[in-house]
């Protein structure tokens, strides 16, 4: 069973991951992908800490991912990989073009980004680097929660055309 | 008619953090049952990124000169908010996985310190979640 949902999500590893999407698909494991928490041992033992048992957790830098996402891909467990920020599954998808579909969960209030949804707020370049992956072929949807409905960008409140 | 007397309330307000409205819904009950809400200030990470919620849990235990932080969920970002706050400050306590029989026990635990009473509120919140089976006995 390849990686079931490949998520961007500013709170990483939360209720939503684990819980929303992840008891339901009977979820083996997670594949952190964040070059500041894969070199930060307090923060790799804050989440390993917070995960049930049952779910392993794999710390990954974006060169990481890239070297090991076969192996992953090849795991028999269900499993879910996230990234914190678009910019962090920009690069991670630019380099393994095995990463056909795209999940954005949330992306909170910054300076600088507009709301498009009460959980997902973007800047000019993140929606930007958003459509240019679709424009390479990658499905990419906006949705929270596995009963939510999944909406494309051109949905999007405020959506401008590329 | 009686009058309301409530028991003053001792030492710093402890957070309560929490998902969507179980924090502020906790919050009530525990006021509802015993007249001590206000031993808690509820939070809620609703609609907030991982810098968000750090920061609101910052401020308002710096407003309250809080010492204890209760979470729902230990996979949660409120979880890990507090935990990351805990980092910067040992002297807090952390307790994940809040319920209302441990707010309820922890608000009527009174003349103790923070540890002993957080001891009885794991102790109580954790024993309450139980799978009760078969009829009930006639008296």
């Amino acid at each position: 069973m390849p990686i079931e949902l490949y998520r961007i999500d500013d709170r990483l590893i939360h209720g939503q991951v684990i819980v929303g999407w992840g008891q339901p698909m009977d979820l083996g494991f997670v594949v952190l992908v964040d070059d500041e928490v894969a070199g930060s041992e307090w923060e790799r033992e804050l989440y390993l800490m917070g995960v049930p048992p049952e779910v392993a957790l794999y710390f990954a830098s974006v060169d990481d991912a890239v070297a090991h996402l076969a192996e992953w891909r090849a795991d028999p467990r269900h499993g879910i990989l996230v990234t914190g920020d678009v910019e962090t599954m920009r690069r991670l998808t630019e380099r393994t073009p095995a990463i056909r579909e795209v999940n954005v969960g949330g992306i909170h209030h910054r300076p600088g980004r507009t709301e498009r949804l009460r959980y997902l707020f973007l800047s000019p370049e993140e929606e930007q680097a958003l459509r240019a992956m679709e424009a390479r072929g990658i499905t990419v949807t906006v949705r929270d929660v596995p009963s939510a409905r999944a909406m494309r960008l051109g949905e999007l409140a405020g959506a401008r055309s590329a | 008619m009686s009058e309301t007397v409530r028991p003053p309330t001792p030492g710093p307000k402890a957070i309560v953090l929490a998902h969507g409205t179980v924090a502020e819904a906790l919050v009530a009950a525990v006021d509802l049952i015993t007249g001590r809400g206000d031993r808690f200030s509820p939070l809620s990470n609703q609609n907030l990124g991982a810098a968000q919620i750090d920061a609101l849990l910052r401020e308002r235990i710096d407003a309250l000169g809080a010492r204890v932080i209760f979470t729902d969920l230990p996979a949660g970002s409120c979880n890990f908010a507090a935990c990351r706050v805990l980092k910067d400050r040992p002297d807090l306590i952390v307790v994940t996985g809040v319920n209302l029989p441990a707010l309820l026990q922890y608000a009527t635990r009174d003349g103790v310190s923070d540890a002993e009473a957080i001891a009885a509120a794991v102790e109580r919140g954790g024993s309450a979640l139980r799978v009760l089976t078969g009829r009930p006995r006639a008296n």
